[in-house]
């Protein structure tokens, strides 16, 4: 039956573009999810008022954030090809997406990470102050644990946007279900491997969503 | 224990500097539980924030415990603060932790082993009355529990000083006197100086020794807590003495009853320390031929001792009268006429 329905698709090439798919965004998670905490928790520690009080640094990495972010992404896959080149040695292939996908989102990621620091109540990180707490032991004890459920539905969104992201590199030979998408069904006219790509997406993004909603109940106490 | 000389905050400002502190001298001694008492604004959570430095002062020295805090470096600041704990009125939890979480933090901080650490956190939930919501997150606790918490985890690393900033100004009048108890239990079991700070007279009335009143960043008037109630000087003081006497309540009381009783004789009784102990109402009526009846009466217990007044309307000739008077000076008690339809005073 669903030969009929769908007569262009190779099954195999079809489980192959979702594993790539499914590479480049699980290791590009992994990344962002560091970079933008690291990046996250730069913003707010420097932030006024807050233990690393630091215009310099604060206005710096907030400059660098806010232009990453604003640089659409097929652009930014573009201007990050000499860097991929050296780094990966090619520009085509889902590894050579990971550059892009990473800086891409890994802003994005850093903005929610400080918002979410920034709903903690000063209160609770005075309270561990009064008790003798020193900065880092704020850090771990109290900043990242406190805003455990806002990162984790900040990896959500971040982790979907980036499935979107796997697609569009996709369309400039990344691999994965964009290239799929883009080779297989619109440049050969086969409708039916479009549709079938954008279904095999739809589900990995119900997927992440399902997942990161569940995580971040568990983790939400308050 | 703690010694704050000429202190003085300012935070600054578009307009120029806001003087929150104008000058604080105050010596809280080892074991006491001291009340600081005023209005919204008065500079209260200041001063005690300067007390573990979570405030830098402007200028002034301030001494806890021997040591200097305003000259201590980060490191040995960090070390001083495990000799002071500090409760807060919104309770300022860790709500990603449960109740023994909540209490090990300031453990873990201490770099305390883990076993010992579990021990202690037992102990402590068991001081606090907290047995069997070990397990429970600070969301599924009533605010009496959760300043419970705050407790047990300001007390964990045997601290000398207790700092408490509106501890119960969060809580019902019934949880607010049962943390009361526990504070005042705390103090007397482990000897903690308790510095309070609050805006209802009751809170100091029940516990505190001693108590500052606090009045645009200024120490206005200081004293026992006993001294201050009977006899407050400061038009504030005596507005928060008000709080608790209901005086406002008694003297309507009393107005009323002089006009529906114009040609009765209304006395005033004045209580303090040991003599409201005594049944001196029982032994008037056996003794004296007079007939009385209680207007009024409000008797405070304090830390040092017991006060109030009792207005009567008193009936009877005027011998027994006067000697009834003469019975009740000789107990110890004072007496106001506050109505002299007898003449007794002629
Ligand atoms: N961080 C700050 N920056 C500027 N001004 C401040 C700051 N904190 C307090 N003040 C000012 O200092 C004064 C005293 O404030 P404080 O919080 O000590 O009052 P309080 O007695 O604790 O009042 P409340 O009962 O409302 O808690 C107020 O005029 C307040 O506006
Ligand atoms: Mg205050």
């Amino acid at each position: 039956m669903l030969h009929s329905l769908f007569p262009n698709a190779d099954w195999s090439e079809l489980w192959q573009a979702v594993l790539q798919t499914l590479y480049m965004t699980v290791i590009s998670i992994a990344a962002t999810v560091i970079l933008g905490i690291i990046l996250g928790l730069l913003l707010f520690v420097t932030a006024k008022g807050n233990m690393f009080e630091n215009k310099i640094v604060y206005k710096c990495v907030s400059a660098v954030v806010n232009i990453f972010r604003s640089i659409p992404f097929i652009i930014l896959i573009i201007l990050l090809i000499p860097l991929t080149t050296i780094l990966v040695g090619t520009m085509l292939g889902s590894t050579a997406a990971l550059p892009a996908l990473i800086v891409g989102s890994a802003p994005f990621y850093a903005r929610l990470v400080e918002i979410g620091l920034r709903e903690i109540d000063k209160g609770v990180i005075e309270a561990a102050q009064a008790m003798g707490a020193s900065k880092w032991q704020i850090i771990w004890k109290v900043l990242l644990p406190e805003s455990l459920p806002a990162l984790s539905s900040g990896i959500t969104v971040t982790a979907i946007a980036l499935v979107g992201f796997t697609a569009m590199a996709g369309v400039i030979g990344a691999g994965g279900l964009g290239t799929l998408a883009y080779n297989e069904g619109y440049e050969r006219g086969n409708s039916d491997v479009t549709i079938l790509s954008t279904i095999c997406i739809l589900i990995i993004v119900f997927i992440l969503q399902f997942i990161g909603d569940f995580i971040t109940k568990k983790l939400d106490k308050r | 224990m703690i010694q704050l000389k000429s202190i003085k905050k300012s935070y600054p400002s578009k307009n120029g500097a806001v003087e929150a502190l104008s000058g604080i001298d105050l010596s809280i001694r080892q074991g006491e539980i001291f009340g600081i008492i005023g209005y919204s604004g008065a500079g209260k959570s200041t001063l005690i924030r300067l007390i573990n430095r979570l405030e830098q002062p402007t200028s002034g020295r301030l001494i806890v415990d021997g040591k200097e805090i305003s000259s201590l470096s980060k490191k040995e600041l960090r070390e001083a603060r495990k000799d002071i704990g500090m409760i807060f009125q919104h309770f300022n939890l860790l709500w990603s932790r449960t109740v023994k979480g909540n209490i090990s933090f300031p453990l873990e901080v201490a770099g305390v082993k883990k076993a010992e650490r579990k021990k202690r956190v037992q102990e402590l939930i068991k001081l606090v009355g907290l047995e069997g919501r070990e397990n429970a997150y600070p969301s599924q606790l009533s605010g009496g529990q959760k300043q419970r918490v705050g407790i047990a985890r300001a007390l964990a690393n045997n601290p000398k000083v207790l700092l408490c900033d509106e501890a119960t100004s969060a809580l019902d009048p019934k949880t607010t006197n049962s943390i009361l108890d526990l504070l005042l239990n705390i103090n007397k079991k482990l000897g903690l100086t308790i510095v309070m700070i609050t805006h209802e007279m009751h809170v100091v009335k029940k516990i505190c020794h001693k108590v500052a009143v606090l009045d645009t960043g200024k120490i206005v008037e200081e004293g026992n807590v006993l001294d201050v109630f009977q006899n407050p000087k400061m038009a504030i003081t005596k507005e928060f003495v008000k709080q608790i006497t209901h005086q406002e309540e008694a003297d309507e009381a009393v107005d009323l009853m002089k006009q529906t009783h114009p040609s009765g004789t209304i006395i005033k009784l004045l209580f303090k320390g040991d003599s409201a102990k005594r049944p001196i109402i029982n032994e008037l009526f056996q003794r004296q031929r007079v007939e009385i009846n209680i207007l009024e009466g409000n008797i405070s217990q304090t830390q040092n001792g017991a006060f109030g007044t009792l207005t009567l309307l008193i009936d009877g000739n005027i011998r027994e009268i006067k000697s009834a008077i003469d019975y009740i000076e000789q107990q110890g008690v004072g007496v106001e006429v506050i109505q002299d339809a007898a003449q007794l005073i002629s």
